[in-house]
């Protein structure tokens, strides 16, 4: 089935099976192998990716249903060279270690300080990021840098 | 801008490979694009133990558009060289089938559907035999699966005391005996990226390419000369970016390049192989769980008079790693404690089960659980507080160990315990209710540790670890087998060389650990690669300052940068490497026979407080609060060292409370992520880490080593927090709801 | 063979396409179906029900809330009536998984799949739910009560889609309960799971309405509870009623996540909780 769907803001055209796996469509069939599969099932988070505007599980999602949709992946968070907040907050507060976790991260994190999903000047900030981000499992890290760096991010876009 | 070496290390330099793993630019080996690559899948035993007795093909698949491999098509030995060359790669026809999941075919095909479809559609016939499926079977030997007696490994350690009559006196005279039994569980490392192996097979001079997800390149390599049938050329081992290891990735890897290998020779394509999470779960290696009964004894005054231990663990079907990882849970297993006579007896028994293996900690965690149980046990026994005992009898400088060895340098027992002192505070109140209105009880735990740095004895004279440090055009390389598994190696061998050489860290390139280009500097793994390795380079990178600036001095250039002559001497003269062999510090006498002696060169030291709260009405423990400090010798990269704590921290409290392997009838009956947790960000609490520097003089700068003490002591903390909090002793892990609803006298 | 694929642009279309196709899997967020989904052979088709307009709403009047079977979690639990006068309801939609499974979850699909362990699905029994179900025959309302008839079994016919849940709001003098027990504080499944609406007349019960999950075959109504508590008075009398009658009524089992004997403690103290005991249930803890 031909289907049309806008990447990382560029129109682009597969033609699979729509039962496909967007994961797999991303990663096989348009070579955006930033996106990774770590569990097949919803579990882990590594395959997040901002879908219309919501980040979802992309192993999850059937790539029929992507037609005339916009997602953006961690390929597209980046403006050029201009890594988004985030991106450059893990870096500085040692958020990555072995990294596989980490474009999931980058997208659901993204999505929590560019959409102000918690007011963080809020006493409570911390707990309700790693709220928001439960949905991504990191085994390398402990968590801490990156809520660390969560915080620090929302900081630099003024949250 | 002050370019000395001390500026480089002990900064938290951002790590130099993490803009690529946030832009996804980091190509771990499933994202690795290699033009005609087939897919592999594994056929597996879904019995414990059994005779395979062939294959039946469905009819109905159209078998011309794949390629099978057996045992058949092994090249060389079908064993996978280790300790022992026990473990059976692909079990053959007429062979016997050890555990569920063992390898019994590999299949590929131009898709992963395909293969998967394949390997449906091809079917094993197994003879099944009563299996082996728990320690106390396994001691029974109700079935003989390992030698006479099931036992791969055992040692008996004695201190202060020659015969067990003369042992049992102490106990006879003691003022308070102390006795438990202490069961942990196994856990599944899950790393996030699963296991993954490509090989290519050129044949036009029968050279084996294998590249992949891994700890230690030179295992695999060692492995692959047996398995192939080849010699040290005919097969290049490459890391590929490894997205978690913990000790997963040390032995296992071998056993996917042997499958890989053998299927792409026989296909005559390169073939990669990426685990399922669920396979990965259910076929590969978990930290071995293990039964130990621990007994102390204190005079009046609360001294130890004895320590016996007897631990058991299940080292699952085959010897692989097992006698290392009892090893090291016997060298521990006395703990960090004052006390002049210690018995440690340690087996590992065989059992149809997949063999456990290497995870972070590697026996001690195991180990260390029954002895700060126990000392927590002996405070309450005392009366006496529970953090205040530990200062009391533990072990400094010039006090002896359970092997004889006499503590020197960098003993950071006392400042790791101030340190937890100094934040500490006081304790939460016992009673108090949560935001479901359930009432809780709250308490407080301690675990105080150690774990010795490198490997055992002589075990690094024998590894004779090599790393090389290289002057070339375009700046200055280090080449060792060291991975990056996201602990950090890259940037700290950057931050040590550039600070050895005098240099920017821009100008150090890590070079990807291939057996083609790199020497061996021993495995990643035993918490010694920035104590052995980083040392090594270190030296490398000193001396190969010095040649270079003796050598601008000879040639008219007295004033010249380390940074320019070595461009300009391999401008002229090309490469220049300096390669140096690791050496151990003078001294250190240990002795394999009797496991007396100086077991470690060194030990960390750590203490970690942990504040639970005990839902009344689920049984759900909540870490409210987590202290750890460590002693590292010196943080290198002070960032990384603390995520290197937290993670290691977060594994432990998992461990201790919500992680499990569960078998039924000898298969991982919770193999998916969703059955087999792990804590996500909402499990885990804001982590108090404080780094102690009790300076190593035989490490880079004085560095120890931190990858695997913080796994060692939290969940002992977290039951001696629940034990403070409920009145009762748990010492089974994990320290699940049902356990604590069941030892609170349920209502069933 | 690939799978076929529609995207309706109305209900209507959809239910056609239903009629035409039952073997089709009818998909919204996925999270449910799409599980493994690269092991899993094309379904014949897709009936592809991801923001269809028609089922994405939620409307609240002066006594009912009605639920789109599109509208997702997320949604759900940030809707200011939901979270104020339906709050078992937000409170469920706030653990379902996580984020990404909170963004794509829908209401249609935990009622389509009527799991045993759906994590909205006691609330809504609590809550009195009717369930919308439509067919070109028509369209018709089926209290949840009586939805599922077994094991992931409901009274959804072949040609039928879910198209909407109508919860009356109950009065703000009904107390409102609910609370899930995973394996862990999220992206959990429930060992066991309880909602509640609660009316008192003084401090004494006059009704209740009482759900479970996790501890049958199905989300269900403990009908034993909800006649036992009437007329005893809030706090440990009700509680005490409630927790005998939890306890002769429910068979729950063991399996990977738990134990039998664990599931039946804790529904008797999360019930017992719900009717307002006080302190500690279990005497057996020390100091």
């Amino acid at each position: 089935m031909k289907i049309a769907l806008e990447v990382n803001g560029k129109p682009v055209h597969v033609d699979v099976s729509p039962w496909k796996r967007l994961l797999d469509v991303l990663r096989e069939d348009l070579k955006l192998t930033g996106t990774k599969e770590g569990c097949g099932e919803g579990e882990c988070g590594a395959c997040s990716v901002n879908l219309d505007g919501e980040v979802v599980n992309s192993c999850l999602v059937a790539v029929g249903q992507c037609g005339g949709r916009k997602v953006t992946t961690v390929e597209g968070l980046a403006n050029g060279d201009i890594l988004h907040a985030v991106q450059k907050a893990l870096v500085a507060c040692g958020g990555a270690q072995c990294g596989i976790c980490t474009p999931g991260i980058a997208i659901c994190a993204s999505h929590v300080v560019d959409r102000g999903l918690v007011d963080f000047g809020d006493e409570h900030a911390r707990a309700r990021v790693r709220e928001l981000l439960a949905g991504n499992i990191c085994r390398c890290t402990g968590y801490q840098l990156i809520v660390d760096a969560v915080i620090a991010a929302a900081k630099e876009v003024g949250q | 801008m002050d370019r000395s070496p001390a500026l480089v290390v002990g900064a938290s330099l951002p790590r130099v490979d993490g803009v690529a793993k946030v832009t996804g630019k980091a190509r771990y080996l499933d994202d690795l694009d290699v033009a005609g690559v087939w897919h592999g899948v594994t056929v597996r035993s879904k019995v414990p133990h059994g005779v395979l007795e062939g294959f039946d093909r469905d009819p109905a698949f159209d078998w011309s558009q794949v390629v099978v491999a057996t045992a058949e098509d092994i090249p060389g030995a079908n064993s996978i060289r280790l300790i022992e060359d026990d473990q059976i790669a692909i079990v053959p026809v007429g062979g016997t089938v050890m555990h569920v999941d063992e390898a019994l075919a590999v299949i590929a095909a131009p898709t992963r559907a395909l293969a998967f479809a394949a390997a449906k559609a091809f079917k094993p016939r197994i003879k099944a035999l009563p299996a082996v499926l728990s320690i106390d079977d396994a001691l029974a030997v109700t079935q003989k699966i390992y030698g006479t007696d099931n036992v791969f490994k055992q040692f008996l350690i004695r201190k202060g005391h020659v015969s067990d009559a003369e042992f049992e006196t102490h106990f006879a005279r003691a003022a308070k005996v102390i006795e438990g039994t202490y069961v942990t569980s196994p856990q599944e490392q899950m790393y996030i990226e699963t296991q993954a192996m490509m090989a290519q097979y050129d044949e036009r001079d029968g050279t084996f390419f294998i590249t992949g997800s891994m700890q230690c390149p030179y295992y695999v390599h060692k492995a692959m000369k047996h398995f192939l049938g080849c010699d040290a050329d005919g097969v290049v081992i490459t890391q590929s970016v490894t997205g978690g290891g913990f000790g997963g990735k040390e032995e296992y890897p071998s056993m996917l390049a042997a499958h890989t290998a053998t299927i792409a020779k026989k296909a005559g394509k390169p073939v990669k192989i990426v685990y399922d999470r669920d396979e990965d779960i259910a076929a590969t290696t978990k930290r071995h769980p293990s039964r130990t009964h621990h007994r102390l004894a204190v005079d009046e005054q609360g001294e130890i008079l004895a320590i016996d231990v007897d631990v058991v663990m299940d080292g699952g079907a085959y010897l692989t790693l097992s006698p290392v990882v009892l090893s090291r849970g016997v060298l521990h297993a006395a703990g960090p404690y004052r006390c002049p006579v210690t018995r440690i007896r340690g087996r590992c028994v065989a059992t149809n089960y997949p063999p456990h293996g290497a995870f972070r900690g590697f026996g001690a965690p195991q180990t260390t659980f029954p002895y700060e149980r126990q000392i927590e046990k002996l405070a309450r026994a005392r009366g006496e507080d529970s953090f205040a005992i530990r200062r009391r009898l533990a072990l400094r400088a010039g006090d002896s160990t359970a092997t004889g060895q006499v503590l020197g340098l960098s003993v950071g027992s006392d400042e790791v315990l101030d340190a937890v002192a100094a934040v500490a505070g006081h304790p939460p109140e016992r009673d108090g209710s949560n935001s479901n209105g359930a009432p809780v009880k709250r308490g407080r735990g301690y675990a105080f540790y150690f774990h010795g740095a490198g490997f055992t004895g002589s075990g690094e004279q024998r590894l004779a670890g090599k790393a090389a440090v290289v002057a070339t055009t375009t700046g200055f390389e280090v080449r060792s087998s060291s991975t990056d598994i996201g602990q950090g190696v890259i940037t700290m061998f950057t931050q040590i060389a550039a600070g050895a050489l005098g240099v920017e860290a821009s100008r150090i390139t890590v070079v990807d650990p291939s057996t083609a280009h790199v020497p061996d500097s021993g495995p990643t793994v035993a918490s010694r690669t920035c104590m052995v390795v980083g040392g090594v380079i270190d030296r490398a990178g000193r001396a190969l300052r010095e040649r270079l600036e003796t050598w601008g001095r000879d040639h008219g250039m007295p004033g010249a940068s380390c940074d320019e002559l070595g461009v300009i001497y391999a401008t002229q003269h090309g490469e220049l490497a300096e390669t140096v062999t690791y050496e151990p510090p003078p001294g250190i006498q240990w002795d394999d026979l009797t496991y007396t002696g100086s077991a470690y060169p060194v030990f960390g030291w750590a203490c970690c407080l942990v504040d639970v709260s005990v839902d009344l009405d689920t049984y759900e423990i909540t870490i409210d609060r987590c202290v750890q400090a460590v002693d590292v010798g010196k943080a290198i990269n002070p960032n990384i060292v603390k995520g290197q704590i937290e993670g290691g921290t977060l594994q432990a409290l998992g461990w201790a409370v919500i992680e499990n392997v569960i078998y039924k009838d000898g298969r991982v009956w919770n193999a998916s992520m969703t059955n087999c947790i792990v804590p996500t960000f909402a499990d885990a609490p804001d982590l108090e880490t404080i780094i102690v520097e009790v300076p190593y003089p035989f490490g880079p700068s004085g560095a120890k080593g931190v990858g695997e003490i913080p796994m060692d002591g939290p969940a002992a903390a977290v039951a001696n927090a629940v034990h403070d909090a409920l009145g009762v002793a748990f010492d089974t892990l994990p320290l699940s709801p049902e356990s604590l609803a069941r030892g609170l006298g349920g209502a069933s | 063979m690939t799978a076929d694929y529609v995207r309706p642009r109305s209900i209507k279309e959809a239910l056609e396409v239903r009629a035409a196709h039952p073997d089709w899997m009818v998909l919204a967020g996925g999270t449910d179906h799409m599980v493994s989904a690269n092991h899993k052979s094309d379904p014949p088709g897709i009936l592809d029900l991801w923001r269809l307009e028609e089922l994405c709403f939620i409307r609240a009047d002066r006594d009912k809330v009605s639920i789109g079977a599109g509208a997702t979690w997320w949604e759900i639990q940030n809707h200011a009536v939901i979270g104020n006068r339906l709050t078992p309801l937000a409170a469920a939609a706030r653990e379902i998984g996580a984020l990404q499974i909170q963004a794509r979850g829908t209401l249609g699909g935990n009622v389509g799949t009527s799991s045993p362990v759906g994590d909205s699905l006691p609330a809504l029994l609590a809550l009195e739910a009717e369930i919308e179900v439509a067919s070109t025959r028509g369209r018709r309302r089926i209290n949840y009560a009586e939805y599922c008839t077994g094991y992931r079994t409901t009274k959804l016919a072949p040609d039928e889609l879910i198209v909407a849940a109508h919860l009356p709001l109950p009065e703000p003098t009904v107390s409102l309960v609910w609370r899930k027990v995973g394996t862990r504080r999220a992206q959990s499944i429930s060992k066991v799971m309880g909602a509640a609406a609660i009316t008192v007349s003084g401090d004494v019960v006059t009704s209740a309405r009482v759900a479970f999950g996790a501890i049958a075959d199905r989300p269900i109504r403990v009908t034993a509870i909800e006649e036992a508590v009437k007329g005893q008075r809030i706090g440990n009398q009700a509680a005490e009623a409630a927790r005998m009658a939890m306890r002769a009524s429910i068979k729950p089992i063991d399996d990977v996540r738990s134990t039998a004997s664990y599931r039946r403690e804790v529904a008797e103290n999360l019930v017992a909780r719900f009717f307002g005991q006080r302190g500690m249930i279990r005497r057996a803890v020390g100091p």
